[in-house]
């Protein structure tokens, strides 16, 4: 029997401690312990991205890191997007909802993680660069479509919000 | 017809919520990650249940030892199909009058053999969600292990061994569709093309993989399932586990995706029932996506004989069809059926005078074939729209003015085909002129010819196609129809609240369509509130009406007709109750602007909220009527819809790699009267990427051996957002007159219009260097010794249509598979 | 989808992972980003009974200028490495690995020492001839390129040892081309060709060829460099000389590819790469 080892992680700005199991995935432990079930399960094999988390704000699929990995780490999910309360969306929701960006919903939050991550790395994408951004993450419902023109969109409400703030 | 776009408003002002393009109301619990799917629900005491699966394709099971598993800490069953004792076995649904279809005994749990690879052996529930998958790997299964029957056209010759011994032969069934004279249809034409065409196996591979929880209290049980079919499900599970249908109810939650492949029984929702009884507590059961891939119905897999008459100027004489259909070795819901499906749109979008399709279903030792996004459909569009090209070319004619030549017109519509199906309404001319809008011809051909010189090759496909769908008129499909055992039709109850809000309880059960938005519009216009003030629950077989699920693109054209019509029976009742509290007769009230008022006099007229509250506060309702303001309505089609289109797909091959890329992909769909134009371009979207990735990607392989070689989605390749462009769609809006909306439905449209634009333009952009015809799937290396073999240059082992590798002549090598045609060949 | 059980270690410092990794015996194993090893082990095709992890070691990290090549501590991630625009041939092939999630975790250390043949950074790694430093109970040493992949999945590495760093050369003077052939752009290669090709007033000083996923290692298209080392660069000497690319490879066919298919991919991808090579 494997000895449990004592993890912290900060889950949505939320200081979280647990002993755990070293085989714990992170997306279980996002999904079960924490009561955290925006984050989803969609493969074994670390190709789909349901499952894509921001890690020390870069974007990892929280199936193929070990929980006790994540030990000393920051880690925001779907749950941590918008501005906490009063139903506020983070810009990157409003353009999904806006553009028709989902279907069934299951592959949408690591959809939008990994949209956060692209649009941090390059604000100002093309749409190849989007499509090529989100190659890490399946879709049956929607042909990519919509969810490629909600993330230009959330770049250029989110480059105009920075334009307007500056 | 009105004409419209989907950047436009179109020429009539949309004022009302029908036609809106709104955005959905199921999206805020989404994007948020407060979407409620099987796997989220934790219940108080909830055990986790695994399955043991054979890893052989075909074997007696000679012994199970399950004592270890037994004796591991946490486990609180092993159980095998000797233990598990059920009421009925799982249902296959088609009963064809007069056509024997051999039917095995399907168990929720093997009974001395295993006839897949994945076939459940034993079933474990546990304490620990990782400590039922450790026991897994204690329970012992011998096998005495028998040939895998694995070639479908090999499994139907004499000698040929068994997937069902008791069953005497591996051909399930076989049935026929046709209508007029095909023989002399074929000795009138002046030239008869003939092709085999495959339509290769795939995988439903909604992102959400199956679950189910059942929770067994004392004399009732609650099964929470990922399905497209609660209600159904439910009436399955009463002869299954032995207790009446009120005492059981099912749950769809939020189901993320389905495609088919969850409009469906399966053993794991009997099984889970049975432990939770069994232990007193919760179970829940999640497959994982290897499971999904073997265990979780496959699509297609069909071989086509076709045979297509024309004469010399591209008038079709007639088209007949053989079809041989691997399904698998045991039945799921509707598996021998879907293969037969194809045969009501044989006829495509033309005036064929003789159209003949002969079905013959084959067992082998794979999973269950069953629908998947199209059922059927996409098959036959497929076989025809291929063909077309296929003629026109040999005929030396341009294929779009083949296919003008045939369209039906339209002035006949309704119109009867060879088959004896009506198509409901359709203008094929109009969809095809509306996508040469929108595809210069003259100016690509330069463009092709100039890029060819460069050595880019480029091509461009066309499949213009009508489907069947808005499933179904009862009497057609029923028991003395075409056998399936159910009725089709679907059901509602409007129930309006005192404030004058409503909710709509539908017998659909959506996984991604937008019904709670789609429903939402249809009920406020006909009740004259916004779609803001109507809730649409669905999946709970508590809540609402018996209904028949969502599949078949009837979502619209079945389930918003039935909720319309409940809708309506309310707006009948609010006019009588508004015309007594007015003082006027029923007949002069008129519902506008969100008022029911006088007609002629509008400063007389009330609110919804108003009547309301008087149907729910009846101090002043008319003699005879009841208080309150609900309605029920069972909606039953008199006839299927028949939505069409027009397709366009621009490629470009890589000639020295064989690689295609899509370059442009345009679509013109009719799918009747809008309810809401963002929901439909998600579809057609959806449907086009779902029909690419099984033409350019997806393919379900098994060995020889009978082992599925693409388990996992590392080798079952769905497309991404890089291995696609985004379409150019455009409508136009032909009402149907099946139903009052108007609506045809278009959730399949678009996987069934796309395979034959991708084959059809990898072709084109070939002819050049001798490439006249190709199966899918058009993957690198297919498309490179396609090229190869036209060149008269050798390639290897070639690659079939099945994923198996023969030498170029056809004769197995490299321990692969039996001999396959030439493509395009004779048979 | 659930591995078997384990032990787990997060030592702090190099000499304790060492340690920890030597104690633990057969059934310990390195963990760096952990994508290559959890998805085998998700699907019980490996079952350490340890793992010890360098995510917690400082100093591993990082890409510095070294002898006019490039140390790379074994940790640095692919994202990394792909953004540093200076590593040329090796920054565009960690840019090609898998998705950005994936990129965004897994290592070049830990790339390298899985020795997977149809992974990009090692097929680099030989052509531009680099070393790794690696580090164990009997001390540190260099191995390089050249000596490192042995056969599938198995490198020169020890198992009690741990790579440190992985140095690549300067490549002075060297142009490059990296083809990736995929069914879909987050797959690994089909096949891969790393080419590089030092010109000398338009003939070819000096050329690497390494080819991806072409065998049981990352190989060297030997043939093609030598007919192609001392001739002009003409476009017909480069097709002639990819046109033995494949010679002596006996590549097992798959889902994909055949074995004939393959090397006929690595003859036109040398013929690409050393195109891209020569322009560049």
């Amino acid at each position: 029997m494997a000895e449990n080892v004592r993890v912290n992680v900060t889950v949505n700005g939320e200081s979280r401690e647990a002993d755990v199991e070293p085989r714990l995935l992170l997306v279980h432990y996002l999904r079960d312990n924490l009561g955290l079930t925006g984050t989803h399960i969609g493969c074994d094999t670390s190709n789909c991205g349901a499952c894509t988390v921001l890690l020390d704000g870069e974007s990892v699929k929280s199936c193929t890191v070990l929980a006790v990995q994540a030990d000393g780490c920051d880690v925001k999910t779907i749950e941590g997007m918008a501005p906490a309360g009063n139903g506020a969306l983070h810009p990157i929701q409003e353009a999904f909802w806006e553009h028709h960006g989902l279907q069934c919903g299951y592959c949408t939050p690591g959809m939008i993680m990994a949209a956060a991550d692209l649009l941090e790395r390059n604000p100002n994408p093309t749409e190849e660069e989007v499509r090529h951004g989100l190659e890490g993450n399946l879709c049956r419902c929607t042909g990519y479509h919509n969810i490629v023109k909600a993330v230009m969109a959330a770049a250029e409400s989110m480059g105009s919000a920075k334009g307007v703030s500056a | 017809m009105s004409a419209v776009t989907d950047a436009s408003a179109g020429p009539t002002p949309i004022s009302g919520p029908i036609g809106r393009r709104m955005k959905r109301k199921e999206d805020p619990r989404l994007i948020t990650g407060r979407g409620n799917y099987v796997d989220d629900m934790v219940l108080p005491g909830m055990l986790y249940m695994a399955l043991v699966r054979a890893d052989v394709a075909h074997a007696k099971i000679r012994s199970i030892d399950k004592s270890a598993a037994e004796a591991r800490e946490g486990i609180y069953a092993v159980l095998t199909g000797e233990d598990i004792g059920v009421g009925a076995p799982l249902p296959m649904v088609w009963v064809p009058p007069g056509v024997e279809v051999k039917t095995p005994e399907h168990w929720p749990l093997a009974r001395g053999e295993v006839n897949h690879v994945g076939d459940p052996v034993a079933v474990i529930v546990g304490a620990d969600k990782y400590g039922v998958v450790d026991a897994l790997a204690d329970v012992v299964v011998e096998y005495d292990e028998l040939p895998a029957v694995i070639d479908p056209e090999k499994a139907l010759e004499d000698g040929a061994p068994l997937v069902h011994e008791d069953l005497g032969t591996n051909k399930t069934h076989e049935w026929a569709l046709g209508g007029g004279d095909i023989d002399a249809a074929m000795s009138e034409a002046d030239v008869v093309v003939e092709r085999r065409i495959v339509n290769h196996r795939t995988a439903g591979a909604a992102i959400e993989p199956r679950g189910c929880i059942a929770d067994w209290r004392a004399d009732s049980v609650t099964l929470w399932t990922s399905t497209q079919i609660p209600h159904l499900v439910r009436l399955f599970l009463a002869g299954e586990i032995g207790l009446s249908e009120e005492k059981i109810r099912v749950v769809a939650p939020e189901v993320g995706g389905g495609f088919g492949s969850k409009l469906n029984h399966y053993a794991e929702e009997v099984l889970a029932c049975y432990l939770s009884r069994h232990l007193g507590r919760p179970v829940k059961w999640l497959e994982t996506r290897s499971e999904n891939l073997a265990t979780t119905t496959h699509g297609r897999d069909l071989i086509a004989y076709c045979k297509m008459g024309f004469k010399s100027d591209g008038t079709i004489t007639g088209f007949h069809t053989k079809i041989v259909a691997d399904l698998g070795a045991y039945y799921q819901l509707l598996t021998p059926f879907i293969p037969c499906f194809a045969a009501f749109v044989m006829s495509g979008c033309y005036k064929i005078p003789a159209v003949q399709t002969d079905i013959v279903g084959v067992f082998t030792n794979k999973f269950a074939t069953d629908a998947v996004r199209g059922a059927g459909r996409p098959e036959a569009t497929h076989a025809i729209e291929v063909m077309m090209d296929q003629g026109a070319a040999e005929l030396g004619l341009d294929p779009l003015e083949v296919r003008r030549k045939n369209f039906i017109p339209k002035e006949d519509f309704p119109a009867e085909v060879a088959v004896g199906v009506i198509y409901d309404s359709g203008d094929y001319h109009g969809t095809l002129d509306r996508l040469l809008e929108h595809v210069d011809m003259d100016a690509f051909r330069r463009e092709q010819e100039e890029l060819r010189s460069q050595g880019v090759y480029r091509g461009i496909g066309f499949s213009t196609y009508v489907e069947i769908c808005g499933l179904a008129p009862s009497r057609v499909v029923g028991p003395s129809g075409v056998g399936i055992q159910g009725g089709f039709w679907e059901s509602a109850v409007v129930r309006v609240h005192p404030s004058g809000a409503a909710t709509v309880f539908t017998g659909s059960s959506p996984h991604g369509q937008g019904h709670e938005t789609g429903f939402a519009q249809i009920v406020a216009e006909k009740l004259g509130i916004e779609p803001e003030q109507v809730e649409v629950i669905h999946g709970d077989t508590d809540t609402g009406p018996f209904g028949m699920g969502t599949y078949g693109s009837r979502t619209l054209s079945v389930g918003g007709e039935a909720a319309g019509r409940a809708a309506m029976k309310v707006q009948d009742k609010a006019k009588k109750l508004a015309a007594h509290l007015l003082e006027a007769a029923p007949e002069d009230i008129e519902l506008s602007g969100g008022r029911y008022q006088v007609k002629g006099s509008p400063d007389k007229g009330l609110p919804l909220g108003d009547i309301a509250l008087a149907a729910y506060v009846p101090e002043n309702i008319p003699e005879g009527m009841e208080p309150g303001l609900e309605e029920t309505s069972f909606y039953d089609p008199e006839n299927f819809v028949w939505p069409f289109g027009a397709h366009a797909a621009v490629v470009d091959v890589d000639i020295d790699t064989g690689k295609v890329e899509v370059s442009r992909y345009v679509a013109v769909d009719d799918c009747g009267r809008a309810i809401n134009p963002l929901l439909i371009e998600g579809q057609v979207h959806g449907g086009i990427a779902h029909a690419i990735g099984q033409a350019l990607f997806e393919q379900v392989v098994y060995n020889d051996e009978g082992q599925l070689v693409t388990g996992t989605f590392v080798d079952y390749a769905l497309p991404t957002a890089a291995e696609l462009p985004s379409f150019e769609t455009d409508r136009t809006e032909t009402p149907s007159p099946v139903n009052e909306l108007g609506v045809k439905g278009v959730g399949e449209a678009g996987t069934i219009a796309a395979t034959p634009t991708m084959v059809n333009a990898v072709i084109d952009a070939l002819r050049p260097l001798g490439v006249t015809y190709m199966n899918m799937p058009l993957t690198p290396m297919r498309v490179w010794q396609a090229i190869q073999e036209a060149q008269g240059g050798g390639s290897g082992p070639r690659s079939t249509e099945q994923g198996r590798q023969t030498d170029e002549h056809g004769s197995g090598s490299a321990g692969s598979g039996p001999a396959s045609p030439a493509e395009g060949g004779d048979s | 989808m659930i591995p078997a059980e384990f032990d787990y270690a997060a030592p702090e410092s190099l000499d304790d992972a060492i340690s920890t990794l030597s104690q633990g015996g057969d059934g310990a194993k390195l963990i760096a980003g952990g994508h290559s090893l959890l998805p085998l082990m998700k699907l019980r095709f490996a079952s350490p009974s340890l793992l010890v992890s360098l995510g917690k070691v400082p100093g591993l990290a990082g890409i510095e200028r070294s002898n006019g090549g490039f140390k790379i501590g074994a940790m640095t991630r692919h994202a990394e490495v792909a953004a540093e625009s200076d590593l040329g041939v090796m920054a565009h092939a960690a840019g090609l690995v898998a998705d950005q999630q994936v990129r965004n975790r897994g290592t070049i250390g830990g790339s390298i020492s899985h020795g997977d043949s149809a992974g990009d950074p090692p097929t680099v790694f030989l052509a531009a001839e680099g070393s790794v430093t690696a580090k164990g109970p009997n001390g540190e040493r260099e191995i390089a390129a050249t000596d490192m992949f042995k056969s599938y999945l198995t490198t020169a590495v020890a198992p009690d040892e741990v790579v440190t760093s992985v140095y690549i050369p300067a490549l002075e003077g060297f142009g490059w081309g990296y083809e990736k052939f995929v069914r879909r752009s987050e797959d690994w290669a089909m096949v891969g060709v790393c080419a590089l090709v030092k010109s000398n007033g338009g003939t070819c000083e000096d050329v690497r060829v390494a080819l991806t996923h072409m065998g049981a290692t990352p190989l060297r298209a030997s043939a093609t460099e030598e007919a192609l080392r001392g001739q002009s660069l003409s476009p017909e000497s480069i097709a002639a000389a990819a046109e033995q690319a494949a010679e002596g490879t006996n590549p097992p066919g798959d889902l994909n590819a055949t074995p004939d298919y393959k090397k006929h991919l690595a003859r036109v991808l040398t013929r690409r790469a050393l195109t891209a090579a020569i322009a560049r």
